[in-house]
């Protein structure tokens, strides 16, 4: 089972925390990957919030193609980040990670969010594709204000190897997760936090009914829809699907996933409306065991339960900074000054909110709706 | 002139026992001659007659044999193909001394004679092909230990419902955002076709005629109790032959799916009972087709069209009831579908989900891609080679026909391809149950892609003890003898049943069903949903069989 330590403050972090935090919790991932989101982007990158950052791994043969390609496409880089290397022996080095700001292509500066998201989508894909067979370009995000870090190894090894410790890379919002792998090969793809088009996701445990969530999300016409290295891909796919494609407000995510009995919809005033999502998003309810944890577009986080709780979660803090986890340890290491007392432990109808600043934290209730 | 060998030329045309498919096996040792076989057996296959017989005896303590001839009252199968033994069994149930019992000759020469008249033979039941089928065959392998947990099929809560019904695609879905919470946009005016939330076993299609009155009303009353009493939404198809007049003005009605098939039978009396019914019925089904006689039509033979069979069906009595294989009013499948389909939902203002039957064929994705573009069509009900009937020819039953589980698959995973497996339920039918494992083979349905599946056969058997079996047995249906009071309309034999008895049974194996159905789910760790298409739990130890379904192998 995977561990998940999310961070949202409304000052900027390193990194670093949510890896102590994930040290905490070192009996549940294997070395098989780690991953780290960041958005909402400080130190070099806070001057370059409106532009696009690819992020990624590639060979050397592959960062030619992806020069190339991106050239093609009209973008302009205007700034690259790289880490700072450092030999550990446990983790075999790949030629370049990177994280690339990119100007626009001149005939889209001026279009809609939504063209400009599309654009960068399948630009991604198409390098995801051009790479894929021999692994010479891997690249997970690409998208204004965010960044994606993943590599196989130990969080705190990847740490000492990226030397996050001594980088200026900072976020008001990090998610990281430490892999427990399972069912699935060590893939680089494989490992969460998930993002798509500003929707990002990260999850601990399995997912049951993956063949027929994958199917649904797969022949609903959307680009993006792909990969599926890992069975949790399908969370951050959902969340995409419900809240960006569909324009249904945050807390439906809760209703598609985890939908309730008819005994219980009728006392929902959307009743009506619940009923009818439950219908037609029929094949996208999970059966977890899952607790997810995921944000959107303009910073809010989240965590939800599958819809019999069996996977653990918890969230606290204090004003201004909150962290979502899996297990309450890594709560204790980053914030131990909070009330502890008012950790919240999300059951199977709650869905925990932290709206972007990390002022508040609100429970939603399915029941109460 | 004779033969000088003293040979009878008779004989060459009598048929010995052999040829037949069940010989009776009688115990003269055993048997008192109470008379109780020959008298129940439904087709007069065996007789009391009498033998002259040459008897040694000895009686006293020193042996001393002497001989006597006199007669004997004996049981006796005749050699008569019309009074064929059918293998039912029901002497065997009567005897007293188990002294009677048929048994399968696998070497008869059956389907060689049974043609006299030149007429085809013509019989009830399943096609007879007694060998593990496809969906017996099917495993489910994903058991969740220490990855991902298994559910406790006990403790914790399984849903295992179903909808019935055409839905929408999410993004067609009329809602409207007000204060962060979606309502649904009236002013949108769209169309929300009817959904009902069912138990994902259908009672397949039977109707009333072809069963006899206390299994019907057996049958009825289970699913009343089924929905009132344990929650279980079970409905019922009532197959073309009508509904009773009560049944159709009272609040059961929405327990039941109602067939209108090529004959219209029955459809009269439901028409005049529209504007006096206070509930609408949980669906309509159109059948096009049947499982067990792909291309052949309905048949009720005369002896069954009784008094109440002929009102109900708006019918003269004691006359053949025949259904033509095709809607005769039908010339193409878009008319079919846009002029059955719409004017029966019309006929309920819009509110009872309509939907066909085939049979299963190497077509049925082309009638799948129409229905998948009439936004009216509310299901697709797929009914496989092993279905029943209560009367075919039997080249239909054993010859024609296809498959369900390749059938299923294909028209799920076309409907995956165009994004629309979810608005489109399929239902499965045919075999399901036919060694027993009705739960079993629903999962593996499931799995494989059907919404729902609906069983016929299965339901007679274990609610009723219907004797027919795949190796021809018993299979009277059609003849209105069945012996065990099930699809006859005859007084003396259907008295036998007690609709009580099906009724109890009917809930009983439901029960049963709905536990062994969360015993598969749960190590799979489904039970708020179906695992519809969950096609990852399924293994096949045959390598081609796994490459149709798209299923992996395992050995």
């Amino acid at each position: 089972m995977c561990r998940l330590v999310a961070i949202t403050s409304d000052k900027y972090f390193s990194p670093m925390e949510n890896i102590l935090a994930l040290e905490t919790m070192k009996e549940g991932h294997d070395g098989s990957g780690m991953g780290l989101v960041l958005k909402d982007l400080g130190g070099e990158f806070e001057k370059l919030k409106g532009y696009p950052i690819l992020s990624g791994i590639c060979s050397r043969k592959g960062k030619s193609i992806l020069d190339e390609f991106i050239e093609i496409q009209g973008f302009k880089l205007k700034y690259e980040w790289a880490p700072k290397i450092k030999r550990v022996n446990s983790i075999t080095p790949r030629d370049y990670y990177f994280a690339r700001v990119y100007d626009y292509p001149a005939n889209f500066k001026n279009r809609s969010l939504q063209e400009k998201e599309d654009l960068l989508m399948n630009t991604r894909i198409s390098l995801r594709r051009m790479g894929e067979s021999d692994e010479s370009i891997v690249v997970f995000s690409f998208y204004p204000d965010v960044i994606t870090i993943k590599e196989v190894g130990d969080p705190l090894e990847l740490s000492e190897f990226f030397s996050l410790d001594r980088s200026g890379l900072k976020a008001k919002v990090i998610f990281a997760q430490g892999r427990q792998n399972t069912n699935y090969a060590i893939n680089l793809y494989a490992c969460h936090p998930f993002f798509i088009q500003g929707y990002c996701s990260m999850t601990n445990g399995e997912n049951t009914a993956f063949v027929p969530i994958r199917e649904f999300l797969m022949s609903r016409g959307f680009p993006g829809y792909i990969g599926y290295n890992s069975d949790s891909e399908v969370f951050t796919h959902i969340l995409h699907y419900t809240a960006r494609q569909l324009r249904f407000p945050l807390h439906y995510y809760k209703d598609v996933i985890t939908p309730l009995k008819p005994s219980e919809i009728e006392k929902r005033k959307d009743g009506e409306a619940i009923r009818l999502i439950k219908q037609s998003l029929r094949p996208l309810c999970i059966d977890g065991p899952n607790m997810v944890i995921g944000f959107t577009p303009d910073g809010i986080c989240f965590m939800v339960q599958d819809s019999k709780k069996l996977r653990p979660g918890a969230v606290g803090g204090i004003k201004g900074k909150y962290a979502l986890m899996s297990e309450e340890c890594g709560l204790d290491r980053i914030i131990p000054q909070r009330d502890k007392s008012k950790d919240i432990f999300p059951m199977k109808y709650d869905m925990v909110i932290v709206p972007p600043g990390a002022k508040e934290v609100k429970v939603w209730n399915q029941l109460q709706g | 002139m004779e033969p000088a060998t003293g040979i009878r030329l008779d004989y060459n045309h009598q048929l010995s026992l052999r040829e037949f498919p069940y010989i009776i096996r009688w115990r003269d040792d055993r048997c008192k001659r109470c008379g109780n076989c020959t008298a129940v057996c439904p087709v007069k296959a065996i007789e009391p007659t009498v033998k002259v017989k040459r008897v040694v005896q000895s009686e006293g303590p020193i042996p001393t044999p002497t001989t006597t001839r006199g007669i004997t009252h004996v049981i006796e199968q005749v050699t008569d193909m019309e009074r064929y033994c059918t293998g039912c069994g029901t002497c065997t149930l009567v005897c007293p001394n188990e002294a009677i019992e048929p048994e399968f000759n696998p070497q008869n020469k059956f389907l060689h004679y049974k043609n006299k008249g030149g007429e085809g033979y013509k019989r009830g039941g399943r096609r007879n092909d007694p060998s593990i089928s496809t969906l017996d065959r099917l495993k489910f392998t994903r058991i969740s230990m220490l990855t991902d947990p298994a559910l406790d099929a006990g403790r914790h809560e399984f849903r295992i419902r179903t909808l019935l019904g055409r839905i929408l695609p999410p993004d067609e879905l009329p809602l409207k955002s007000e204060n962060g919470k979606l309502v649904v946009d009236r002013e949108s005016k769209r169309f929300i076709p009817p959904v009902r939330e069912i138990y994902p076993i259908i009672i397949g299609s039977m109707s009333v005629g072809a069963l006899s009155p206390p299994m019907w009303e057996g049958l009825a009353m289970g699913v009343a109790y089924l929905n009132e009493v344990e929650e279980m939404p079970v409905v019922m198809c009532t197959g073309e032959g009508g509904v009773p007049p009560r049944l159709l003005k009272s609040k059961y009605l929405k327990y039941f799916i109602i067939q209108i098939a090529s004959g219209y039978f029955g459809w009269d009396e439901i028409i005049h009972s529209l504007p006096l019914m206070t509930e609408d019925p949980a669906g309509v089904e159109i059948k096009y087709g049947q499982g067990a006689k792909p291309g052949d039509g309905g048949l009720l033979m005369a002896q069954k069209v009784i008094k109440l069979i002929a009102q109900i069906r708006g019918v003269p009595q004691y006359i053949d009831l025949a259904s033509p294989p095709t809607h005769q009013t039908k010339y193409s499948i878009e008319e079919s579908v846009m002029k059955m389909i719409q004017s029966m939902s019309m006929a309920w203002g819009f509110r009872v989900p309509v939907f066909p039957k085939i049979s299963g064929t190497k077509t049925a994705r082309a009638v799948l891609n129409n229905l998948a573009r009439n936004p009216y069509a509310a299901a697709l009900s797929i009914d496989g080679e092993d279905g029943g009937t209560g009367a075919a020819y039997n080249v239909s039953l054993d010859k024609m026909g296809h498959p369900i589980a390749s059938n299923i698959r294909e028209c799920y995973l076309d409907l995956v391809r165009q994004g629309k497996q979810n608005e489109l339920p399929l239902i499965a039918a045919g075999g399901i149950g036919k060694k027993g494992n009705l739960a079993a083979n629903a999962a593996a349905l499931i799995m494989l892609g059907a919404s729902a599946v609906a069983v016929g056969k299965y339901i007679m058997q274990s609610t009723a003890d219907c004797f027919g079996y795949e190796n021809n047995r018993c299979n009277l249906c059609n003849t209105g003898k069945c012996p065990r009071g099930i699809t006859t309309q005859d007084p003396k034999l259907y008295r036998r049943l007690d609709s009580d008895k099906v009724a109890e049974r009917l809930v009983e194996v439901f029960k049963a069903a709905d536990v062994e159905l969360r015993k598969i789910f749960a190590p799979m760790g489904r039970s708020t949903e179906l695992p519809i298409g969950m096609s990852d739990g399924l293994s096949v130890n045959d390598k081609a069989i796994a490459e149709r379904l798209e299923i992996s192998y395992a050995c």
